[in-house]
C-alpha cells in the first residue's frame, strides 16, 4: 500500500517540480538569446511604483508589445514610496516615483539613476454648494493655500481668500482634505507649499508621507480624497490633474510666480516646465518646476521619474535579455514614438532639453560595463 | 515463463488487474482510511497547525515591532503625536495613542448601539415574531452579514455621511452641544460616523448569535414560567435572557472582535486625521485604518517598524478582551442556574 502512495507522491513532485522549472527559467535562456530585438525569445520586465503615470506607462507597454511582439513588460501601480522601495530592494526591473529619490536615498541604492519620463501636476479642486456660482473658477495665492492647510485660514469668507475672488465666497468652513497613504502627489503639493511659504519648511518635510500640521480629514487615493471633497461642502482637496480632467471636478485657479492666475491644463503644466527646466548635471536630473515663471505657467507642476539601474548587472532581479529590451523600451518611451502617446492620454509631453537630457542619461546604461544603447 | 503468460495480451492483463489488484487495492485505501492511527495522525497534526500559527505571528509582529519600542520605549503606547517626516533636523515621533483611542472609542460607539438593537432583534426573531417574519427577517440580517466591508464604506460615503451631517449632527448639538464630546462641527466625516457604521456592521453578527442562544433555552423553562402564571413578556424578562447571559455575553465580545479589527468601512468613514479630537464629530483613525493607509508606502524603516507595533498592540488588546469575556462568562456561569455557554 504504502509504496503505492510514495509512488504517486514522488511522480506528482517531480512532474511538477519539472514544470515549474520549465515554466520559471523559459526567459533567462541567455545562451538562446542574447539580444532582445532579435526575437528569438520571449522577455518579461517587471516593473512598479507610482499610480500618477501608471495609465500612461501601461500604455506604452502595451503598444510596444505590439511593436516587438516577444517583449512584455508589466507594470504594478503600487505607489511612488512602494516603487522606490521595491527598486532599492531589487525586487523590479524598474521602479517609478513621482518624488525625486533624496540624496539619503540615493545613498541608500547605489548605482540607480532617475530620469522624468513625463509631466504632472496638482489640480486643488473643492465643494461649494450652489448658490455660488459653479462655472467659476476659484482663485487661490500659494500663500492662501498654505494659511488653508496649516490651519490659519478656516473660513471661506476669510478676506484674505476673498480679495483674490469676485464671487462673494460662501461663509463656510473650510475641510482641507489630504491623501491618506503615501503619494507622489502629496509630495508635490507640500514641495510647492515649502516653495511659496518658509512656514512649511520649519514645521513639516517634503515627502511623500501623511504628516501634515493642522488636523483635517483624508482619503486614501485621488478617488478618497475627490470623493471626500464631493462629500463635505466646504472641502477642499489636491489631487492628480489626470484625475481632475478625466471626471470633470472644479477646478481652482492658483497664482504663478509672475501673479498671473492659472487653471491646470496640459498647456499651462508644458509652460512651467519648459520655463523652470535646468540641467545642471548630466547624471543628476532632479527637477523642482513648482512655482515656476511664465506669465501661463501653472504653479502646482512637477516631473514623475522611472529608476533603474545604471549597471544593470547590479540588479539581480535582471537577465541580461531582459536589461538589453529594459534599456530599448526607456529609449523608446523617451523617444518621439513614446512620448507622442502622452497628449493622447491627457499627459504632457517633455519638453526637448530633458528628452536629450534623457537620452544622454540612458546612454549610460550597461552591462558588465559594456554600453548596452549605441544609437 | 510459461508460454501461456508470454501470450497474455495487454488488455486481458489489466482486465486481471481490475478482477484482483483493484479490489486489493481499493481495500487498502479503505483500511488506509479507516485506519485509527493516521487518522488520528491527521488530526494532530492539524490541531498542530493552530499553535503554528500563533508562534508564526507572534514572532513576525513582534520581530517587526521591536525597532519602534527601542526607539519610542513606553512613550510609543503613551505618545499623542503620528509624525512620520519631521522638519529637517528633528526627529520623527510616532505615538499609538491617536490610533488606540480612535479603536477604542468607535468600538464603544458600535457596541452602545449594536448590543439592545441585537437583544431586541435577537428577541424577536426567537419569541415574539410570527412564523413567517420569522424566517424572512432572518433571512435578511444573514444577508446583512454577508455584504463585505468595502460595500459598507461606499454605501456610508454616500448615504449615512450626509445623513449625519444634515441630521444626526444637528441634532445632537442642540441637545447635548454643552458636551465637548458634542461641540464643534461636523462634516460627517468622524469618530461618531464611523462608530455608527460599525454598528451596522456588527449587528447581524450579535443579533444571530443572540436568537440562537434564546432559541436554545429548553422548552420546560418558559413551560415553567408560564404555569406560574407570568405573561409572554416576564417569561422572556425572567427565564429566557437570565438563562441565556452568556450566550449574550460571548455574542457582544465577539461583535466588539470584530468592530475593533474593521478596516476598510472604517477607514472610508473616519476621516484618517492621527490626532486625538476632544469631539465625536471630529476626524480620527483607529489602528487597522493606519496600517492600511501607510503599510503600502512606509517612508523608514522606524515608520514600518512603528506600523508593526501597531499591530503588536492590537492583537495585545484583542488578547486582553478575550481574556476578560472568558473570565466573565466563568463568573456568569458559577453563578448559579446552568445557563448555556
Amino acid at each position: 500500500m504504502w509504496p503505492i502512495i510514495a509512488a504517486v507522491v514522488i511522480i506528482v513532485v517531480a512532474i511538477v517540480g519539472v514544470f515549474s522549472y520549465i515554466y520559471f527559467t523559459r526567459n533567462t535562456t541567455s545562451f538562446i538569446c542574447n539580444r532582445a530585438v532579435e526575437g528569438s525569445c520571449t522577455i518579461t520586465i517587471q516593473g512598479a511604483g507610482a499610480s500618477f503615470p501608471a495609465p500612461l506607462i501601461q500604455n506604452w507597454t502595451l503598444t510596444y508589445h505590439v511593436l516587438y511582439p516577444n517583449v512584455t513588460v508589466n507594470y504594478s501601480s503600487v505607489g511612488s514610496t512602494a516603487g522606490r522601495q521595491l527598486i532599492t530592494n531589487k525586487t523590479v526591473d524598474f521602479g517609478a516615483s513621482d518624488a525625486p529619490l533624496t540624496d539619503a536615498q540615493i545613498v541608500a541604492a547605489p548605482g540607480l539613476i532617475l530620469f522624468p519620463e513625463t509631466l504632472g501636476g496638482v489640480a486643488i479642486t473643492y465643494n461649494l454648494p450652489a448658490p455660488f456660482p459653479q462655472n467659476v473658477n476659484v482663485n487661490f495665492t500659494g500663500q492662501v493655500l498654505s494659511m488653508i492647510y496649516n490651519g490659519t485660514i478656516t473660513n471661506w469668507n476669510d478676506a484674505r481668500l476673498q480679495s483674490l475672488n469676485t464671487a462673494t465666497l460662501p461663509n463656510l468652513a473650510i475641510s482641507a482634505v489630504r491623501r491618506a497613504d503615501g503619494s507622489g502627489t502629496t509630495y508635490a503639493f507640500k514641495d510647492y507649499l515649502a516653495h511659496v511659504d518658509t512656514w512649511w519648511s520649519a514645521h513639516v518635510a517634503v515627502d511623500t508621507s501623511a504628516t501634515w500640521p493642522s488636523s483635517g480629514p483624508s482619503g486614501q487615493g485621488n478617488a478618497g480624497v475627490a470623493g471626500q471633497v464631493a462629500t463635505i461642502p466646504g472641502a477642499i482637496g489636491y489631487v492628480d490633474v489626470i484625475y481632475a480632467f478625466k471626471i470633470s471636478l472644479p477646478q481652482g485657479a492658483v497664482q504663478n510666480r509672475n501673479g498671473f492666475f492659472v487653471t491646470p491644463t496640459l498647456q499651462s503644466i508644458v509652460y512651467a516646465a519648459a520655463n523652470e527646466t535646468v540641467i545642471t548635471s548630466p547624471t543628476d536630473l532632479r527637477q523642482h518646476i513648482v512655482n515656476a515663471h511664465g506669465d501661463q505657467s501653472y504653479p502646482i507642476a512637477t516631473y514623475t521619474y522611472i529608476m533603474v539601474y545604471k549597471e544593470m548587472s547590479t540588479n539581480s532581479r535582471t537577465t541580461q535579455t531582459a536589461a538589453y529590451a529594459l534599456a530599448k523600451f526607456l529609449w523608446w518611451i523617451i523617444g518621439p514614438s513614446g512620448q507622442a502617446k502622452a497628449p493622447l492620454l491627457i499627459y504632457a509631453p517633455l519638453p526637448s532639453n530633458i528628452v536629450a537630457a534623457d537620452q544622454n542619461l540612458l546612454k549610460s546604461l550597461a552591462w558588465a560595463g559594456q554600453q548596452i544603447i549605441t544609437s | 515463463m510459461s508460454p501461456e503468460q508470454e501470450a497474455e495480451s495487454l488488455p486481458d492483463r489489466f482486465a486481471a488487474w481490475v478482477e484482483h489488484g483493484a479490489d486489493q487495492t481499493l481495500g487498502g485505501i479503505k483500511s488506509w482510511v479507516h485506519h485509527p492511527e493516521i487518522l488520528q495522525l491527521f488530526v494532530f497534526l492539524t490541531a498542530l497547525s493552530i499553535p503554528i500559527t500563533w508562534i508564526l505571528i507572534v514572532d513576525r509582529v513582534a520581530l517587526g515591532s521591536l525597532l519602534a519600542f527601542a526607539t519610542f520605549g513606553p512613550e510609543f503606547i503613551t505618545g499623542s503625536n503620528w509624525i512620520v517626516s519631521p522638519p529637517i533636523g528633528q526627529l520623527p515621533s510616532l505615538g499609538a495613542l491617536p490610533a488606540i483611542y480612535g479603536s477604542v472609542v468607535t468600538t464603544m460607539i458600535a457596541l452602545l448601539i449594536a448590543v439592545p438593537v441585537s437583544l431586541g432583534v435577537g428577541l424577536f426573531q426567537s419569541e415574539l415574531a410570527p412564523r413567517q417574519l420569522r424566517s424572512s427577517s432572518i433571512f435578511l440580517i444573514e444577508m446583512l452579514a454577508a455584504v463585505p466591508s468595502v460595500v459598507y464604506g461606499l454605501w456610508a460615503i454616500v448615504i449615512l455621511v450626509p445623513f449625519m451631517r444634515t441630521s444626526v449632527d444637528p441634532a445632537l448639538q442642540s441637545t447635548l452641544g454643552f458636551l465637548p464630546i458634542f461641540s464643534g462641527s461636523a462634516s460627517g466625516f468622524g469618530i461618531l460616523t464611523a462608530g455608527v457604521i460599525l454598528a451596522i456592521m456588527v449587528i447581524p453578527y450579535a443579533s444571530s448569535i443572540m436568537r440562537e442562544v434564546f432559541a436554545a433555552v429548553p422548552r420546560t423553562q418558559r413551560e415553567a414560567m408560564i404555569a406560574l402564571g407570568a405573561t409572554e413578556w416576564e417569561t422572556v424578562r425572567k427565564s429566557v435572557i437570565p438563562f441565556a447571559r452568556v450566550g449574550v455575553v460571548a455574542a457582544i465580545m465577539l461583535a466588539l472582535g470584530r468592530a475593533i479589527g474593521e478596516t476598510m468601512a472604517v477607514t472610508m468613514t473616519i476621516g484618517n486625521s492621527a490626532k486625538i479630537p476632544i469631539s465625536l464629530f471630529g476626524f480620527g483613525s483607529t489602528i487597522p485604518s493606519i496600517i492600511a493607509n501607510e503599510f503600502v508606502g512606509t517612508e523608514t524603516a522606524l515608520h514600518l517598524s512603528a506600523l508593526f507595533a501597531l499591530g503588536l498592540i492590537l492583537f495585545t488588546i484583542t488578547f486582553l478582551m478575550n481574556i476578560i469575556a472568558r473570565l466573565l462568562i466563568r463568573q456568569l456561569s458559577f453563578k448559579g442556574r446552568g445557563g448555556l455557554a
